[in-house]
């Protein structure tokens, strides 16, 4: 008995936003992941590109690892909008 | 519920100061409201338990399609059978999306089914008593459905990041089915004396079923502590079924039919009904594989999955043969 | 897809068509799909995998929801004039002109304007895919000219039904292809299921069946394209998917329309049901 493979499925929907991860589902190949994904994830029009990728294809950062990815961001405090203090006669910015 | 009485292993559920550092830091997490998320760290109770619930919902989405299905066919009209299949397949699409959530933790969906197949597993006991008419598909929309949203709304919250996802989707979807079956009851209620009693009777036979689903009373069950304070279960079974209750008699009222239970009271001082006493040894018996459906309800399922065993291998066989194919021609390029 | 051709628009059609051939093609178009749907609404919940059982659920929705415009359409052209059809005195129908859901639900099977390929009871699964297949071929064609027609609401929902027959083609041609070109066994269930079914191809694309396409604005050749078009389309796939269309006659009766298998009785009986033991009730 042979097992289809996971698929990892990402939409992008009409309003510009990026593809978003929706879920995953089984296919045989990458074409058939297409087909399946547009039946499954588009039953109500959610989407208008899709794209497939094989679950194991995916290298995923390591929980472990998330100080050293993702806390030097929270230094870098003048990325964010609200570090700058504009007087309020300088209007809408 | 569509997880009734999911087992946790665990016999009492630890305080802080008794977990060792990686469980409390986990607990912790979970007390904060912070997701968990498939590569991070979890006890190993926390992840059967999510395996065991999980599951046991996506079996009930795929069993739930059954009794509904058989009526497909014969729905009166052709906009209620294009709202019955898009229904009956939503179904089909939510048990798919929670398989997705349970592989996350590490089993396939291959597996899973195979444990559905065995009778190993479990899934709703609802979907073990048959639709003898029309009228049911109204009341598994308005009754089961209706309870099933009671308890799938609050597991939006739940920690597990995927089965959180999931319910999100699963909910947003499910909105137009409880409506729909509402609105074939008000259809049968309005229209003659013999759809009228064909709506009384699917009532009748629906009624206690459905408060069944909630399970038994687990005010004092280990397991759902266990599971309420890993925030994979919200709510007590008594309090979601007091809640379907006092939601649903006056729709009842609305409709013109009457709830099959002589015990029903408004209960002054709770503010909410009080109810007849639930048959608990037939809830027992049907979960136990005895109820009306049980058997026809996993040939079915096993029958598809036999039958369809040539299919997913030739497929396979096909795409083995194109990759091969590719790759040979690769080589002589 | 695999490069279905274009139908070949080279002339005007010679007259309007009238409303009693309008009725008629919507009934072929609209019984086609009703049928056909309800068959294989039937494999929710007991397909081979998930995916599938939701694939085709969408496949039914599409054909039941276009089976709904044509009917509408029938129905509508029939209130226009007496001229269309007789309407038939059905009990508890009420007056005015019949709607889809009265046209679906209160013919007999000889009013039933669909082919007989459609009515053949769903099989395994393989016989539910080639049946799909070799429809789909026809109705994707088929719905090429309509969508062409200088007949607006013929055209209109042909349209609209050209976007999702040509992913049911899509869709079926694949699965033709990778299950012909697959297993041993599945090759074996397919080319079964192709010679099953073959016979009944005979009534897709000739004329004698009922549609007229010179009528509906492409001229002579239309007719010739239309069956062109399936044979050609066909071939292409067949050699994919390494299956031997079969040399064997179609059916000698039955050219004619009305003409059905047993099994439509059975498939009306069940659909029917409810409408027929409470005659007038809404639901």
């Amino acid at each position: 008995m042979s097992n289809w493979p996971l698929w990892e499925i990402f939409i992008r929907g009409e309003h510009g936003l990026a593809h978003r991860h929706v879920g995953s589902l089984h296919a045989v190949d990458a074409g058939q992941a297409l087909m399946n994904a547009r039946d499954v994830y588009t039953r109500r029009h959610e989407g208008l590109s899709i794209w497939v990728v094989k679950a194991g294809d995916i290298t995923a950062s390591a929980p472990g690892d998330k100080d050293a990815l993702f806390e030097p961001a929270n230094d870098k405090v003048y990325r964010h909008p609200s570090f700058y203090d504009i007087p309020d006669d300088a209007g809408a910015m | 519920m569509y997880a009734q009485m999911v087992k946790t292993e665990a016999d009492r559920v630890k305080t802080l100061a008794e977990m060792d550092e990686c469980e409390r830091v986990f607990q912790e997490r979970v007390d904060r409201g912070v997701k968990i998320e498939p590569k991070d760290w979890m006890p190993d109770g926390y992840r059967k338990t999510l395996i065991r619930q999980i599951s046991q919902h996506a079996h009930s989405e795929i069993v739930g399609q059954l009794p509904e299905g058989n009526w497909i066919s014969r729905a009166p009209t052709l906009q209620r059978k294009v709202i019955l299949l898009a229904k009956v397949q939503d179904e089909a699409g939510h048990g798919l999306y929670l398989y997705g959530a349970a592989e996350t933790l590490g089993v396939s969906r291959d597996e899973l089914t195979a444990q559905l197949l065995s009778g190993r597993a479990k899934y709703s006991s609802i979907f073990n008593y048959p639709t003898l008419s029309w009228a049911d598909m109204g009341a598994i929309g308005w009754l089961v459905d209706g309870a099933a949203i009671m308890n799938q709304v609050p597991l939006q919250r739940c920690s597990y990041g995927p089965y959180a996802r999931a319910m999100i989707k699963v909910c947003k979807e499910e909105s137009f089915h409880q409506r729909q079956g509402f609105d074939i009851m008000m259809s049968l209620c309005r229209g003659s004396a013999a759809q009228k009693a064909m709506a009384q009777d699917a009532l009748d036979r629906w009624w206690a079923p459905s408060l069944m689903m909630f399970g038994p009373p687990d005010e004092h069950s280990v397991h759902s502590a266990q599971s309420k304070a890993w925030k994979i279960k919200i709510n007590g079974n008594d309090e979601l079924r007091h809640k379907f209750v006092d939601q649903t008699v006056p729709q009842a009222k609305l409709l013109g039919l009457e709830i099959p239970d002589p015990d029903l009271r408004w209960n002054e001082a709770r503010g909410s009904y009080d109810i007849g006493q639930i048959d608990w040894e037939e809830f027992f018996q049907v979960v136990g594989g005895n109820g009306p459906c049980n058997r026809e309800r996993l040939a079915a399922r096993n029958k598809a999955h036999e039958d369809g065993a040539w299919f997913r291998d030739g497929l396979m066989a096909h795409a083995d043969k194109t990759k091969a194919r590719q790759q040979s021609q690769g080589e002589a390029a | 897809m695999e490069g279905a051709g274009a139908a070949n628009p080279q002339s005007i059609n010679h007259r309007e068509p009238s409303d009693r051939e309008i009725f008629n093609l919507a009934l072929v178009m609209g019984d086609n799909c009703l049928i056909l749907g309800q068959q294989i609404s039937q494999w929710a919940g007991h397909a081979p995998i998930l995916e599938e059982d939701i694939a085709q659920a969408n496949i039914a929705l599409d054909l039941i929801g276009q089976a709904q415009y044509w009917l509408g359409l029938a129905g509508e052209i029939e209130g226009l004039k007496s001229e269309a059809a007789p309407a038939s005195n059905v009990k508890g129908r009420s007056a005015g002109p019949r709607s889809a859901d009265d046209l679906a639900f209160l013919r007999e099977p000889h009013e039933f304007r669909n082919f007989r390929l459609a009515e053949i009871p769903n099989g395994d699964y393989a016989h539910t895919l080639m049946r799909q297949f070799l429809f789909d071929n026809w109705h994707f064609h088929m719905l090429q000219i309509l969508s062409q027609t200088p007949c607006m609401p013929v055209r209109d929902i042909a349209g609209k039904a050209l976007k999702e027959v040509t992913y049911h083609l899509q869709r079926s041609s694949d699965l033709v292809i990778g299950l012909g070109d697959g297993s041993d066994e599945s090759h074996q269930r397919m080319q079964g299921a192709l010679d099953h079914f073959w016979p009944y191809t005979c009534e897709l694309c000739d004329p004698r069946w009922g549609v007229d396409l010179e009528l509906w604005g492409l001229g002579d050749s239309a007719a010739l394209n239309l069956k062109a078009n399936w044979d050609a389309y066909l071939a292409r796939v067949m050699i994919k998917a390494t299956l031997v269309i079969p040399e064997r006659a179609p059916l000698v009766a039955g050219l004619r329309p009305g003409t059905h298998t047993e099994h439509l009785g059975y498939i009306l009986a069940d659909m029917q049901l409810l409408q027929r033991a409470h005659p007038g009730a809404s639901w």
